[in-house]
């Protein structure tokens, strides 16, 4: 998903392709990244994994944000914003473990009391209910919840129901009349067993992983079967949304009928309310926190105040590598990037340590040279496109650039370059601009508002050449980066909705993805070789040009005490001790 | 036949100097009107001399990004974009002002990019939009105004609700809105073609918006004109239309859009810059002062030089051009110095 705070829209098809295996667990990951905080005062092992601190519980955690990210609902929301917060509201069959680090990744029951039983060949999935849950409105949770709430992601018409949902059974009839969904054959519901089986029409590896994620949360069966915007559904979390005005605030307080059953999966809140306020401007979210009038701030700190929260606040800053990438697509439908060797030029002409200049420096971002982000499956170390090859980023090759350019013919031919108007992706914008000025194109940076510019890049009827975007997993899975952001599947001419920007459609990578999918069900590892060659054939044809891996930082207060980073939902809110 | 501002041939031994050179003279006598065209000369040369700045004494490309770029500082050679090394290490700060004219004079913006060399060129994106939108605005405004006065009956009617409508607007929301829409296909009125990132884009727009600041007076300058006695003994004697309008009317009414000539560049300049300043004026590579305050908005806390410098210059050639427009009004009707204003 994009980093934007704005609601992202529907991926629709996207994973059309991507239904087949890959293990569960990212534990393997070839990496040296534990994941930890950069902060030496970042807890190292989370309190996920130990017991719970009663002497820090209570008090209220003060959050800060530039904006809300709109409707409060977890089927609907698609942001990184709630996602995070919801790891300590909702709940689903599934989730993903609350904890620090790598082991974040992995998926453990949460309303299941185990992990499913997997049978018909991968495409039926049987869950036990735990006994004694109840939502924060006091109805117990029942098998009937759990089959309206996925019958609901179709009604609300989720941004992923077309895309991680397709695969139940009936799907296909919910997304053609969302407002008739029913899924007698795809979702069953068993009150005298308690239990719940869900039937897909072909196996899908990462289907637990997509069960783990904010969409798949069970909300009552009452609830409304629209977008329930900013009335907060009720929750089974150890929290509940008690008033939510996206204009002013979202107050989060204790859900009085939680009670913790998997420590990993949902584990018991430290403070007793989370007030969430918007609208300050991003310095001042800064000088909030400084002065301890906030707790933490949502947004990424202004460029200009890194400095001194790296310095004199350093104790607060906590910063942690992230699995996305940064990256300018380039349209290989559109002169000049219909020619390879253009495409190439680019690749080596982008010096990737200036762009992390000026995202922020050394330590905010690396440079990226593949598609996975190091520490992602199937990340290979390799980086064809810097001075003299290798296998990590070492300088820009402004000379073979120009003679690629000279070689392909198109210098001199017009390139529009389209970025988000906000200062990083800007000045990156304005770097890239003068780059292609310097290879001899006629380059013009088109800035466009945040909350226009992902849906417009992905529309060909823009015409866009070269943009300028980021991608940040949902789930731990080598195919949501290469099946997702570069299949033929992915790419809808004339949709908003075609996220392989670039139109990069090669049948035969094609073919090789799907190897890799079908190799998945059976060996991971292998499966991840395969994905790491892909990258790397992917790169050889330079649609696009991977530009930083970021980091985030997350500023908090002094009081602020327990901070535990997951790297799949980020900071874990929940656990933060204000007392 | 003669008009208003003609004087009757002199019977006096002293010929009169005639109504041009009095003014000239008028406005010489001006200390606060001389300061400011002082000023702003300074600024014009300053601006003409970029080219040179920035090739022979800076060696720079204002234009070209220098993230990895290094300069000399006291005989060391440093980073133009230093990364933090204290603390986390996070952040990434220009080089300030070294006050050395070949090494980044007033530092550097977020690109590496000299802040002086920019400021230079930058004036002279500014100064030619103001001074092409207010002569483009005085030109159209005063062809508005006299056709609209002096034909009068309908279409006085039409082009006076037109100007009505346009000046309902907020000036810089008709400005900010117009620039939106033209930034992204540019402008197409019949075979005239505007590019998106020219800089007649913004010129046109300025110029368009101020139109009726300057064709609403004059056409009440010629709505008083043409009931004048030598004007109607003109109709009356059956002289062409375009020539009374030539010989009897323009003259009486181009002095006064001679006052506006300063007073709308600086209005244009400021509207300009703040149109860069939002994004939507001048953009990239060009630079103007309004872009680069722009650019320095998100080095406010570290380096604020990147904003202050054009800043102080957009109001100290703003300040010029309304001193001296006040000359130039002082020296063109003088009675409007004793009523106190135009």
């Amino acid at each position: 998903m994009p980093r934007s705070a704005l609601p992202h829209r529907a991926r629709r098809g996207a994973f059309a392709a991507a239904t087949v295996a890959l293990a569960l667990t990212a534990a393997a990951c070839s990496s040296s990244d534990d994941g930890s905080s950069s902060n030496p005062n970042a807890s190292s092992s989370g309190s996920g994994s130990t017991a719970f601190q009663s002497q820090h519980k209570g008090g209220t955690l003060k959050l800060v944000s530039h904006a809300a990210a709109g409707s409060f609902d977890p089927q609907v929301n698609y942001t990184l914003q709630y996602w995070q917060l919801y790891q300590s509201l909702y709940d689903g069959l599934l989730a993903f473990k609350k904890v620090n680090g790598q082991e974040s990744f992995t998926v453990v029951p949460d309303l299941a009391s185990a992990m499913p039983k997997v049978s018909n060949a991968g495409k039926t999935y049987t869950f036990t209910l735990r006994k004694g849950v109840t939502f924060s409105n006091g109805k117990a949770l029942s098998t009937d919840d759990v089959v309206a709430s996925f019958e609901r992601i179709f009604k609300v018409a989720s941004p992923t129901a077309g895309t991680f949902y397709n695969g139940i059974v009936g799907a296909d009839a919910c997304l053609k009349t969302p407002a008739s969904c029913t899924l007698p054959k795809g979702v069953i519901g068993d009150a005298k067993t308690n239990t719940v089986t869900i039937n897909l029409t072909a196996a899908d590896p990462e289907f637990e992983y997509k069960l783990a994620v904010p969409h798949a949360s069970i909300v009552p069966k009452d609830s409304p079967a629209k977008d329930a915007g900013t009335k907060p559904l009720p929750s089974t979390g150890p929290y509940m949304a008690a008033s939510y005005d996206p204009n002013r605030a979202l107050k989060l307080v204790r859900n009085p009928h939680f009670k913790e059953w998997s420590r990993e999966a949902q584990p018991q809140g430290y403070p007793d309310a989370v007030d969430y306020t918007f609208g300050q401007t991003v310095e001042s979210e800064v000088t909030a926190v400084e002065n301890g009038q906030a707790d933490w701030m949502f947004d990424p700190p202004p460029a200009d105040r890194l400095n001194e929260i790296g310095t004199k606040y350093a104790s607060q800053a906590h910063v942690n590598p992230l699995t996305a990438f940064w990256y300018a697509t380039l349209n290989v439908n559109m002169a000049p990037f219909n020619n390879k060797l253009a495409r190439q030029a680019i690749n080596y002409a982008v010096d990737r340590s200036a762009i992390v200049r000026l995202y922020g420096g050394t330590n905010l971002a690396s440079p990226a040279c593949t598609i996975l982000p190091p520490g992602f499956p199937g990340h290979v170390d390799q980086c064809d496109y810097t001075k003299g090859g290798g296998t990590t980023w070492k300088a820009a090759d402004l000379a073979k650039a120009k003679e690629l350019v000279k070689k392909s013919g198109t210098a001199g031919q017009e390139v529009g370059i389209v970025v988000q108007d906000d200062d990083v992706n800007k000045s990156i914008g304005q770097y890239l601009q003068s780059l292609l000025t310097q290879l001899g194109y006629k380059a013009t940076l088109k800035p466009l508002s945040a909350n226009i510019q992902f849906t417009y890049i992905q529309n060909t009827k823009n015409k866009v050449q070269l943009a300028l975007t980021s991608w940040y997993q949902d789930y731990p899975a080598a195919s949501d980066f290469l099946n997702v952001l570069l299949s033929c599947a992915s790419y809808h001419p004339g949709s908003d909705s075609s996220i392989n920007i670039s139109g990069f459609c090669d049948k035969g990578i094609d073919a090789k993805m799907q190897t890799a999918i079908k190799t998945a069900q059976t060996d991971r590892t292998s499966a991840n070789k395969q994905w790491g060659a892909i990258d790397q054939q992917i790169m050889g044809e330079s649609p696009v040009v991977p530009l930083i891996n970021p980091k985030m930082i997350d500023f908090t207060s002094t009081r602020v005490g327990d901070y535990q980073f997951s790297k799949q939902f980020y900071m874990l809110v929940g656990q933060l001790w204000v007392k | 036949m003669t008009h208003t501002v003609t004087t009757a041939p002199s019977t006096g031994a002293r010929r009169s100097p005639g109504p041009w050179r009095t003014a000239a003279s008028d406005l010489l006598r001006n200390r606060s009107a001389l300061a400011a065209a002082a000023v702003l000369l300074l600024v014009v040369l300053a601006t003409v001399c970029a080219p040179l700045y920035a090739n022979h004494l800076a060696h720079t490309d204002p234009f070209q990004s220098d993230v990895s770029g290094t300069t000399v500082v006291d005989g060391k050679r440093v980073p133009v974009l230093t990364p933090s090394s204290t603390g986390l290490g996070l952040g990434v700060t220009p080089i300030g002002p070294t006050w050395d004219p070949a090494h980044y004079f007033l530092g550097a913006d977020n690109q590496g990019r000299d802040v002086m060399a920019r400021l230079l060129y930058g004036g002279r994106t500014s100064l030619f939009i103001g001074v092409t939108a207010a002569l483009l605005t005085c030109a159209l405004g005063t062809a508005v105004g006299v056709v609209a006065g002096y034909t009068g009956g309908v279409v006085d009617s039409v082009i006076s609700r037109i100007l009505d409508v346009i000046w309902a607007f907020p000036v810089y929301l008709l400005a900010i809105c117009l620039s939106v829409v033209l930034l992204t296909n540019g402008l197409k009125l019949g075979p005239v073609t505007v590019e998106a990132g020219s800089l007649w884009l913004p010129i046109t727009i300025i110029a368009a918006i101020y139109v009726p600041y300057i064709a609403r007076p004059l056409r009440g300058q010629v709505l008083v004109l043409r009931n004048k006695e030598y004007i109607q003994a003109a109709i009356g004697s059956g002289a062409p239309t375009l020539r009374i309008l030539r010989r009897e009317v323009l003259p009486n009414v181009v002095p006064t859009a001679i006052v506006f000539v300063p007073l709308m560049t600086a209005l244009a300049m400021l509207t300009e810059s703040a149109l860069s300043f939002l994004s939507v004026g001048v953009q990239p590579p060009d630079a103007s002062w309004g872009t680069i305050i722009q650019d320095g908005l998100g080095l406010l806390y570290t380096r604020p030089a990147v904003t202050i410098a054009p800043g102080l210059l957009i109001a100290l050639t703003t300040a010029a051009l309304n001193v001296l427009g006040d000359g130039v009004r002082d020296a063109l009707d003088p009675s409007a110095r004793l009523r106190g204003g135009m």
